[in-house]
């Protein structure tokens, strides 16, 4: 028997099809279909199917997030028929605005477990890897006629392996690591890639971490992300209610083939960050040390986890930024109605104590972390 | 060469990486009606592109079309605006996915794109598995059978429709 990829192995299992190759093209049947606050649209586009009947409904997992809570009256109607839909069809895995970012959501629920095939509205659902299953994002057009046939069409992907060894410095996060990678392999270097995270780093990391790695894969362009599923992943499933017993755990074969294999010293890295315009714009951080920032924004699903946000206020600790905000301008009609907070920035003496704020923010960004904010 | 899987006419080119914020701007997802959404095509890029992207028929661009998210709407859009088909160096995936499953003819073929002239014309033919521009022609691998059923029927939800003898 030829040794095989995770990819390989999850797409097997989920379109009984052995012995599948790179480039083929099945049909796969997933485990779960995510969709968003987007749901409205594939629940539009079944009533114009005429169709009423789902093929598993409890496949099927709703996140009222992307645009949560409501901000026009649009968006509370388009929760008001997700919600009414769930019911009149009994989706027990429906999430309301209230109940956070999707992926994550899913994933404390115990919802995503190793060697499932998982699709969703969202093209970071690569993260779901970060528990050992094969998670890629897809359009509602695909959901919607996932909830009816239960398959869509699949092309195996070629598989490359990231192994990441050694030890981070001082300020130094799985982010970082993931940038420079963008930053080097580019926007496109991994396109329509499986890949699989290896390396002593890789097995130290939290599932947290595991989680920013496999998300930002897709800013390579990865079809799908992995982590072998070991004690640290069990630990985290068994809290989320998916006992060991439960799990049926797939891992690439020894020998498997690989379009290649990117290596990277973690001891040898340095704070990285995004640059404007593009994703794989990746400096050093102090590169761009004493640049004046106009708006920080701290979220995002592939760092507003607790361990992420606890890294964040240790480093704005004792810097006191004033009351959040956003400035008076806004560009565009949708989400008026902020109310308190929006343009206090904007208002009487708009510079007041911000260019000194802002250079402290950006030298202190990285400097002043530590490594103790994880679970 | 004539084909009932044929479509051209005049072209629209872009550069690489070109990302779903630039081709629809996330704050007009509410819509999903394809001329409501052809209003907000490019907008990014200013009035006078959006006019020419809808005096337009195919884009072309360079390397990593339609990067970013996962939003539909980035092919929606693009067919509203009157786009028959998209040829780039090569696209995201979820794009070249939400293309197809929209309807959108998407053509990979690095040479035709790079061979492309703004407003120039440009034919593909996606039976034969054929670019045709500035009096060249460049050849791709034709589809596998269930993409070019998908295409043949405007979209993944018509053909399931077809399939299932029309609305159930």
């Amino acid at each position: 028997m030829t040794a095989k990829t995770f990819a390989q192995k999850a797409i097997e299992q989920a379109s009984g099809v052995p012995d599948l190759v790179p480039g083929q093209i099945v049909d796969a049947y997933p485990d779960l279909y995510m969709s968003h606050t987007a749901s409205w649209r594939c629940i539009r586009t079944l009533e114009k199917m005429g169709v009423d009947k789902l093929y598993d409904v409890d496949r099927v997992a709703m996140v009222m997030d992307h645009l949560s809570p409501a901000m026009t009256a649009k968006t509370a109607s388009d929760h008001s028929l997700c919600r009414s839909f769930a019911r009149r069809m009994g989706i027990k895995n429906f999430f309301d605005v209230n109940a956070g970012i999707a992926h994550i959501v899913l994933m404390e629920n115990g919802l995503i477990r190793p060697g499932q095939f998982v699709i969703g509205t969202d093209s970071h659902s690569t993260i779901y890897g970060a528990l050992g299953a094969f998670g890629t994002g897809v359009g509602f057009s695909e959901i919607t006629a996932a909830w009816v046939t239960g398959k869509l069409w699949v092309k195996v992907p070629e598989s490359v392996r990231i192994e990441i060894d050694g030890e981070l410095g001082s300020g130094i996060y799985a982010k970082d690591i993931m940038l420079k990678l963008i930053g080097d392999l580019g926007a496109d270097g991994l396109t329509y890639c499986s890949v699989e995270f290896t390396g002593s780093y890789v097995e130290s990391m939290s599932v947290s971490e595991r989680m920013t790695f496999c998300n930002l894969a897709m800013e390579m362009g990865a079809k799908n992300a992995f982590v072998a599923p070991d004690e640290i992943t069990f630990a985290y499933l068994d809290e989320a209610g998916a006992p060991r017993e439960e799990l049926k755990v797939l891992l690439p074969d020894e020998g498997a083939e690989y379009r290649s294999t990117v290596r990277l010293d973690g001891a040898t890295l340095s704070p990285q960050i995004a640059v404007p315009h593009t994703v794989d714009n990746v400096l050093p951080v102090g590169d761009v040390a004493g640049t004046k920032l106009d708006q920080v924004f701290i979220g995002s699903c592939a760092n507003a986890k607790y361990d992420d946000l606890v890294i964040a206020a240790d480093v704005l600790s004792g810097h006191n930024q004033g009351r959040p905000g956003r400035p008076a301008h806004r560009d565009s009609g949708v989400g008026e109605d902020h109310g308190a907070g929006v343009g206090e920035r904007g208002a009487g003496d708009p510079d007041r104590g911000r260019r000194d704020d802002h250079e402290s923010r950006v030298r202190g960004v990285r400097g002043q972390r530590r490594r103790d904010g994880g679970r | 060469m004539s084909s009932a899987h044929r479509v051209g006419g005049k072209v629209i080119t872009f550069g690489e990486n070109v990302n779903t914020d630039v081709i629809i701007p996330g704050r007009y997802l509410v819509s999903i009606d394809p001329a409501e959404l052809a209003e907000h095509a490019f907008e990014p890029l200013g009035a006078e592109v959006q006019a020419r992207l809808r005096a337009s028929d195919i884009v072309v661009a360079g390397r990593n079309f339609g990067c970013g998210s996962a939003r539909e709407q980035a092919a929606t859009c693009l067919l509203g605006a009157g786009i028959k088909a998209v040829v780039a160096a090569s696209f995201s995936r979820v794009f070249f996915r939400n293309a197809i499953n929209t309807g959108l003819v998407a053509v990979e073929s690095p040479a035709a794109a790079e061979a492309a002239s703004d407003g120039g014309e440009m034919w593909v033919d996606y039976d034969q598995g054929v670019v045709e521009t500035g009096g060249q022609t460049f050849a791709f691998s034709p589809y596998p059978e269930v993409l070019r059923e998908i295409l043949a029927d405007g979209g993944l939800i018509p053909h399931l429709m077809a399939k299932s003898g029309g609305p159930r």
